[in-house]
């Protein structure tokens, strides 16, 4: 576990690279579902549309989006249950 | 996870056409407003209704015409037409290699997915009277057969409606 994934206290990561739209958002939905309020989901993506999707996601179902690292070749999406 | 009656809106598909991408693109949105929290009712009416069709039977009704527009309408979720460039089955063939290779799911994954978060399917009631179809040959996962008034009161209290 990285520095930054012990700061936020990542209680989940899933790794959606390579799917498409809509299946970051469903499992990210099916993750968070499975955890309790104030814990952190990280879903690693290299889905365009997911840059923009999940934050919209996160404040439909009152979710909060923490953090989003974009790298050479993913994005890095976190989120806390709540 | 829609346990409550309308936690955060609800969406409303009438499902008409039974081609491959125009059901594909129900059951994206279906799948996305089914994670969004949403609570998702989908109705399948003629056409449609091949979506959710088992495997199997080619001659179902009681007489010869609904045998026969069964027979040239035999149709599931692995063997639907796409309403444009369909090729005699090249063109459904060509997309479900594409849809495999960005990892876009099938539409008999899709299907399994809505329902795992909770999407409901509804069989409508006067197209199968017509084709002469039963709930036997539906999905065992589909709800109640409905008719146009049952449809009209969810979908008069649903916020997105959609015809497809």
């Amino acid at each position: 576990m990285s520095e930054s994934s012990r700061q936020l206290g990542i209680h989940k990561t899933i790794d959606a690279k390579g799917l498409s739209c809509p299946m970051p958002s469903v499992k990210t939905a099916l993750a968070l579902e499975q955890m309790e309020v104030g814990q952190v989901v990280e879903i690693i993506t290299d889905d365009p549309v997911s840059r923009k999707d999940l934050p919209v996601w996160a404040q439909m179902t009152g979710n909060e989006l923490v953090d989003i690292k974009e790298a050479a070749d993913s994005i890095r999406i976190y989120i806390r249950k709540g | 996870m829609v346990e409550p009656a309308k936690p955060k809106g609800s969406v409303t598909i009438v499902v008409f056409s039974g081609d491959l991408d125009k059901a594909i693109a129900s059951f994206v949105i279906a799948t996305a407003a089914a994670s969004m929290g949403m609570s998702v009712n989908m109705f399948f009416t003629f056409w449609g209704l091949n979506v959710i069709k088992k495997e199997g039977g080619l001659v179902k009704g009681m007489n010869w015409m609904q045998k026969m527009l069964n027979f040239m309408n035999y149709g599931h979720a692995k063997k639907l037409a796409l309403s444009k460039m369909n090729m005699l089955g090249m063109g459904p063939a060509m997309l479900k290699v594409m849809m495999g290779q960005k990892k876009v799911p099938s539409l008999p994954e899709f299907i399994s997915t809505a329902r795992a978060l909770g999407v409901k399917f509804y069989p409508c009631e006067m197209s199968m009277t017509i084709m002469g179809l039963t709930k036997e040959d539906f999905l065992d996962e589909c709800g109640d057969v409905l008719g146009a008034v049952s449809y009209l009161a969810i979908a008069k209290d649903s916020d997105i409606n959609l015809f497809i």
